[in-house]
């Protein structure tokens, strides 16, 4: 079981080797990188590739680890028993299973994402160290132990936004999406949009690159906010003429909204112009 | 195996462990990577590597380690007839190139320089194999002079990596980020934070009244106290002078501080902190508070961080006196000990790049005080820092 990318995701060596090794040794795979650049897509592609069905656990900042194994509905129950329910007599009707429950008593070998672990409490991952180690934990209210039938391939990933402790990254493999090179990009883009002009990728990827460039830019346009720029630049049909033209009188590139998120930004390239204009003017 | 690629990378302090290690043989034994330097350089840095701001290091490392180890797979055997070569070379060189070859000393030499050069890579190879790796090390591929130069043993320039992938060091910007934002030192100052109940319970524990009444099946009311950052800090801030440079980074800082310590204090100084300080820096001459009311009033739970760049005359430090601004009677430096001596948990922050520390009297004294407790502004200074004030004595 190797994977080699899809025809809709485009995964450098590194990645893929990263990705292959996750599989083979039955350890997870911690994914890092800039917002956009396909840590979340990464698992669905995995799926689809390998024929493995797609279980998803979002994480939220109110997330408990407990939630991933089972959570023992006790107010249900009691409503039961004071209806005088006959479910109330079996403890299991109780226990609702969570998502690491669920990949390991799949029939198929799964894909377990649990996506933008950072996000959780600092403890979250800790709590789940063992349960991923040895994908295996004990239910104490059916006094059960719940073992993986097959090891799931575990796809984590993080933002960033909190350290995950050493003990926790120790047991997975790791790999940081850089942000993709030119040429990568263009087989991107042709990957999503195969019609578009080649004329008009290479015009706009310009474009692209050098607003990145911008010293002081504060959130630097992604790949998945180049993809929604070209899709309308498409819709609108704007031709590559007029990306280049934009040397003086217009340095904002049209439809930049779907590539500056911030008005700051907006702000920096307006007087950037401005300025252009005026040293020509 | 490898022992000794993993000792270099625990030598250039890569939090690299045991475990990893075994990972990444598994991983070989299972033959995860095909027979391409490339392949294991790519496992080994997914095993190894757990952070991006060390994927430079490890590059590094990597770099170091295998060098001369040019892609293996490209075992293209290369016995090089002269001639082949010169028509070759004469096929692909231009007038302009040809003459500048000319210039190095003819053709001749030059191929006479190759050949020298092929023959110290066979030894290199030992057991006299005629193996020629393709890959980088042809002394003529990029040397810049001759741009489409000798090509040795194929025309496909597939395995003629000019740069090799660990030798891009595509991460360098990652290794520990110059570039400091509000965000970045929040969450390196987030290490500080300590969350603990504290005080009466008064605040309704609704999941544990939940979970009380479903146990016992009538309604059990649980309380907890409010959970509350516990960390406690004085913050005292160098003003004027040398600093106003820093003002940016430091208003970052504070900023950045104040909205992730609730019980936090500050003060400024100018340089060094004398018998008194002041918490409003536009009425610093009317509000004047005594530095010994600070001492009293602020237990030794406290943590403490100085901010400043250390950078004065050493007198300013050591005899009483010595402030610019006005008589004081006991040195900076007695007040600094005193400080330190009440509180186990001070820090000193520096805005001034480190390797410049050692160059200023003021900042080494201040350091001795500290007992090189002085961290630089950046990312992993604060980081640094934080730990130590987050450690218990």
């Amino acid at each position: 079981m190797r994977f080699e990318g899809t025809e809709n995701y485009i995964a450098t060596e590194d990645l893929r080797i990263a990705v292959n090794a996750a599989i083979t040794l039955e350890r997870p795979l911690l994914i890092k990188g800039e917002p956009g650049t396909g840590k979340t897509v990464l698992a669905e592609e995995i799926s689809k590739a390998l024929k493995m069905p797609l279980i998803t656990w979002h994480v939220k900042s109110t997330t408990k680890a407990q939630q991933g194994l089972y959570e023992y509905d006790a107010i249900t129950r009691l409503r039961d028993s004071q209806l005088g329910d006959e479910k109330v007599k079996d403890i299991k009707n109780y226990i609702k299973r969570g998502k690491l429950w669920e990949s390991f008593e799949a029939d198929e070998r799964p894909i377990l994402l649990i996506d933008e672990i950072d996000k959780a409490d600092i403890e979250f991952p800790n709590d789940l160290l063992q349960e991923l180690d040895r994908m295996e934990f004990y239910v104490y209210e059916t006094n059960e132990t719940i073992k993986a039938i097959k090891r799931p391939v575990v796809i984590i990933t993080s933002n960033n936004e909190k350290e995950l402790p050493d003990a926790f990254l120790r047991r997975c493999f790791f790999h940081y999406i850089s942000f993709p090179d030119t040429s990568t990009m263009e087989k991107i883009v042709d990957v999503h949009y195969p019609k578009i002009k080649s004329k008009l990728v290479s015009e706009s990827l310009k474009v692209f690159y050098e607003l990145r460039d911008v010293p002081g830019i504060k959130k630097k346009p992604s790949t998945s906010e180049l993809l929604d720029w070209l899709k309308l630049l498409m819709n609108e049909d704007i031709k590559p003429e007029m990306l280049r033209e934009k040397n003086a009188s217009n340095l904002i590139p049209p439809l930049h909204g779907a590539l500056l998120k911030n008005e700051q930004d907006v702000h920096l390239f307006e007087r950037l112009a401005f300025l252009a204009r005026r040293d020509n003017g | 195996m490898f022992v000794n690629f993993f000792h270099e990378l625990k030598t250039a302090k890569l939090p690299v462990s045991l475990r990893e290690y075994l990972t990444l043989l598994e991983a070989m034994d299972k033959g995860v990577p095909s027979r391409k330097v490339e392949d294991f350089y790519y496992l080994s840095r997914a095993t190894l590597v757990k952070d991006e701001k060390n994927l430079d290091k490890f590059d590094q490392v990597f770099g170091h380690v295998f060098k001369g180890l040019e892609s293996l797979e490209a075992d293209q055997v290369a016995e090089i007839p002269e001639e082949w070569l010169k028509t070759l070379n004469e096929k692909f060189l231009t007038e302009e190139e040809k003459d500048k070859i000319e210039a190095m000393g003819g053709w001749e030499k030059l191929m006479d320089e190759l050949k020298k050069r092929l023959e110290e890579q066979e030894k290199r190879h030992e057991g006299g194999s005629k193996w020629i790796g393709t890959g980088g090390t042809s002394p003529y591929g990029s040397d810049g002079y001759n741009p489409e130069g000798v090509r040795i043993g194929q025309k496909e320039n597939k395995n003629f990596k000019a740069v090799k992938v660990w030798d891009k060091r595509e991460f360098k910007n990652l290794d520990k980020d110059v570039e400091i934002g509000i965000r970045n030192i929040k969450v390196a100052l987030r290490r500080l934070r300590k969350f603990a109940r504290d005080g009466a319970a008064d605040t309704l524990d609704l999941p544990g009244t939940i979970k009380n009444t479903a146990d016992r099946g009538y309604l059990d009311i649980s309380l907890v106290p409010e959970r509350r950052n516990k960390v406690k800090v004085l913050l005292f801030f160098d003003v004027g002078g040398s600093m106003d440079p820093h003002v940016k980074l430091c208003e970052e800082l504070f900023s950045a501080a104040r909205t992730e310590f609730k019980n936090m204090e500050n003060f400024y100084f100018h340089n060094c902190p004398y018998e008194s300080v002041w918490r409003d820096n536009k009425r610093r001459h009317v509000e004047k508070i005594n530095t010994w009311d600070i001492l009293h009033k602020y237990s030794s739970d406290y943590k403490v961080i100085f901010i400043g760049d250390a950078s004065m005359s050493p007198y300013e430090i050591t005899y009483s006196g010595g402030s610019v601004e006005h008589w004081n009677d006991e040195a900076g430096a007695e007040w600094l000990q005193r400080i330190t001596d009440i509180y186990q948990n001070v820090i000193w922050i520096n805005p001034v790049d480190k390797k410049h520390w050692e160059f200023t009297p003021s900042t080494q004294i201040i350091n001795q005080i500290f007992s090189n407790r002085m961290f630089p502004l950046t990312l992993e200074g604060l980081d640094h820092g934080m730990k130590e004030l987050g450690r218990n004595k």
